[in-house]
């Protein structure tokens, strides 16, 4: 950077010679103090959401929304740490479950041996025994896997996964075999007094936790390491040339990445009290890489939004449809295609339209793209829901009914007709909408850029 | 001495199957640079429709249409998806496959339900062919063996013999090159898209009724077929057939040997007791580890020599 200012180019001298936009500073300063202010709401509605549910005339909290919320939060942690890897370091990893997993455990057995008495660790820092469990799995593992860079590095965390997760059913003494671990968190040993016995108790302290993770993380990515570690992951080959070992990075940075997932897989531990094989497996890290994905990995809050879209439709689709792994695979699969950057990056195109004040252009457009998009999207839904009707739910005897009014027969053929009709049209209509839509964006695009290069 | 031989029949038979899983894969992986985790599915897709087609017009019809949808299946899949995804890189391409790979599991299990389907070896081929030591050798493991032994010597003509299979082999090591020669590079990483997902799609047709069709056989077979490609190597498919040889035998060795790291102990006079340090890794007999053989062999080969066992270039 100070090369660069102390030997103009030509195409500085050119830029002098134009009227200069608004200062950098003053501009990064704003964006500065308005994410303190989403820091701030963020806290806040982490904080009140449980009592928007909870039931006044009862006095009880809501069961399910606050594991829900509890899981989020720790899930958060999860894919913010798989981010450290893969969107920060550009290492792919398919087996970083087994760092959340084995955290899991060691905290289990921690608990376990607290509420024996062997062990003095207050409940409230039992996510440490977890993070560093995480940090010592992440050295041991990533001795081995950051020897090695991009597919071959995914290569060897795959088959690390699949050895843990085989070896998680095999040695009963420390996994528990099929059965897992069981613990209790209440181990009467804590700082603030606390119990732990009521969810809602939980819920806070994973919310602390969460919270102090995400701020180191975010910290993290400031510090020369991090920065580091984007250079890597862009141009290792330069990296290495300026006098930096690539390898060392990557290592430190799978270490870090692992101490994290490890509190994340102590909260686990902490919340459900039961810690079995499905914590490593391969279905968890993958929950992660789909969480960062849909997210966005370029900055560093996608994964929060994926964590967030990933579990809702877990805890919530999950219980209305058998096929909720396929709308979250064809959500993956739409969002690969589509917007390889996620969610963030969707928000982020919008940037530059916004600042040059034309965003209330792009309501009509959304509109006119809107209602063919949800008919297709619902239609296809009922075609899903149909086939798994179908072929499982029959089963199960339920029967088939739209908005528990319209009944519906799968078994007959004009359903499906009149639901695959609808579709093909609802697409076509929405393929020549998104056309229409992308002019609209094209032209403001444009006009964006012509009013940033003469403000 | 039985046993060896009839392990070595049947880990020529598991082998060989794996080859023909992996033979397509090598080819995509090392071509498009995609590692394509859709390709157990197409495994799976293929002993499904199998299943479904030999319902109706029997096993021997269904061993020619099953691989042919599956080929048309990932021609669609190179055509509209990949190529798509192609300029946002490997790692979207990837994931690409990867969420193909979700989506064809559960449409499996929608349409053909969670639990295995009977898919049963045709009835002309269900008898013993020959008896070794008192064990017999059913007919269709020969059956099986002369099929993928075919397959092979059909892949390795069209790969050397044939001008399409000399664009092909070139495009393995210098796809920029052969895209200036003239050569139509985005065709031919169809057609071997689509050949490679035919020839998974085939292993599903032979391969599903000897072990099980069930919505998790691409899941469990995926991993093991990529252990296979990168022992074996990018860019060699003699590399890929000595791995999958070689992993076949090895996965059946090891279900055969009842030993374990204890009885080796006790060779040098050490015996494991349960006080001892690491008792219950000593004592895992070979069978119960025979499953993460594979994945330790990946792991050794990606650290000692990260282009694999024959391959012209890293992973």
């Amino acid at each position: 950077m100070t090369i660069e200012t102390a030997q103009p180019d030509t195409a500085n001298i050119a830029r002098r010679a134009e009227p200069q936009p608004a200062p950098k500073p003053m501009f990064r300063s704003r964006v500065k103090s308005r994410s303190q202010w989403l820091w701030l709401l963020a806290v806040v509605v982490a904080v009140s959401l449980p009592w928007l549910f909870f039931n006044w005339s009862t006095g009880r909290h809501s069961g399910f929304v606050l594991i829900m919320l509890s899981e989020i939060g720790l899930m958060t942690i999860f894919a913010l740490s798989f981010n450290m890897q893969m969107g920060q370091s550009g290492l792919l990893s398919f087996g970083h479950a087994i760092l959340f997993g084995l955290g899991a455990y060691c905290t289990a057995h921690a608990l376990n041996s607290v509420k024996a008495g062997n062990l003095w660790v207050p409940t409230e820092l039992v996510p440490l025994v977890g993070g560093l469990s995480g940090l010592m799995f992440g050295a041991f593992f990533g001795f081995i896997a950051t020897k090695q860079r991009a597919t071959a590095f995914a290569m060897i965390t795959l088959g690390l996964g699949e050895l843990v997760a085989a070896a998680a059913l095999m040695f009963t003494g420390f996994f528990g075999g099929e059965g897992g671990i069981s613990t209790n968190r209440v181990t009467g040993v804590s700082l603030l007094g606390a119990s732990y016995s009521a969810s809602w108790q939980v819920y806070y302290l994973i919310v602390v936790w969460t919270l102090i993770s995400t701020v180191l993380m975010r910290l993290q990515t400031e510090t020369p390491l991090g920065r580091l570690a984007n250079a890597t992951r862009d141009n290792f080959e330069r990296a290495e040339f300026i006098g930096y070992d690539p390898r060392m990075v990557r290592f430190y940075q799978y270490v870090l990445s692992g101490f994290f997932a490890g509190v994340a897989g102590a909260l686990y531990a902490i919340l459900y009290e039961i810690v079995t094989f499905d914590t490593v497996s391969a279905p968890k890290s993958a929950t992660a890489l789909l969480a960062t994905y849909i997210g966005g990995v370029g900055g560093f809050y996608g994964p929060i939004l994926g964590t967030i879209l990933i579990v809702l439709l877990q805890s919530g689709v999950s219980l209305l449809s058998n096929a909720w792994l396929l709308y979250v695979g064809v959500l993956f699969v739409v969002m690969v295609m589509f917007a390889p950057n996620g969610i963030l990056g969707l928000i982020a195109m919008h940037g530059p339209i916004a600042r040059s004040g034309r965003i209330a252009a792009l309501i009509g457009p959304y509109l006119r793209v809107l209602l063919p998009g949800l008919t297709a999207v619902a239609t296809f839904v009922l075609l899903v829901e149909m086939a798994s009707f179908v072929t499982i739910g029959a089963e199960q005897g339920k029967s088939f009914k739209l908005g528990g009014i319209l009944h519906i027969d799968p078994f007959t053929v004009l359903p499906w007709m009149a639901a695959t009709a609808v579709f093909a049209i609802a697409a076509v209509w929405l393929r020549l909408e998104a056309r229409a839509f992308g002019r609209v964006w094209d032209e403001l695009s444009e006009e964006a850029k012509r009013l940033g290069q003469t403000p | 001495m039985e046993v060896f031989l009839v392990s070595l029949l049947n880990g020529l038979v598991y082998g060989m199957l794996l080859f023909m899983l992996a033979s397509g894969l090598t080819l995509i992986f090392s071509m498009m640079g995609v590692l394509n985790f859709a390709h157990a599915s197409a495994y799976m897709l293929g002993a499904y429709f199998a299943y479904t087609i030999s319902l109706f017009i029997g096993f021997w019809l269904a061993l020619i249409i099953a691989p042919l949808i599956c080929g048309l299946i990932g021609a669609a899949i190179e055509m509209w998806g990949l190529r798509r995804v192609h300029k946002n890189g490997h790692i979207a391409e990837l994931l690409f496959t990867f969420g193909l790979a979700l989506i064809i599991e559960k449409v499996v299990q929608m349409t053909w339900g969670l639990i295995a389907v009977p898919y049963r070896v045709p009835a002309l081929l269900d008898f013993p062919l020959f008896t070794l030591y008192g064990t017999n050798f059913p007919a269709y493991r020969a059956f099986m063996l002369a099929i993928s032994a075919l397959m092979f010597g059909a892949i390795w003509l069209a790969l050397t013999r044939t001008r399409i299979g000399l664009i092909v082999q070139a495009s393995l090591t210098y796809p920029e090159m052969v895209s200036a020669l003239g050569h139509n590079v985005p065709r031919v990483f169809t057609l071997v898209f689509a050949g490679g997902t035919a020839l998974a799609g085939l292993a599903g047709v032979i391969g599903g009724n000897y072990h099980t069709t069930e919505p998790s056989m691409a899941f469990t077979m995926g991993p093991i077929v990529f252990v296979v490609v990168v022992f074996g190597g990018l860019g060699s498919l003699i590399g890929c057939f000595i791995a999958s040889l070689f992993m076949g035998l090895i996965q059946t060795f090891a279900v055969v040997f009842d030993y374990s790291l204890a009885d080796l102990l006790r060779q040098f006079g050490l015996t494991v007791t349960s006080s001892t340090p690491f008792a219950e890794v000593l004592t895992v007999p070979l069978p119960r580890i025979g499953a993460l053989l594979p994945y330790v062999l990946l792991v050794l080969i990606l650290l000692v020599r990260p282009r694999g066992l024959l391959g012209t270039r890293d992973t």
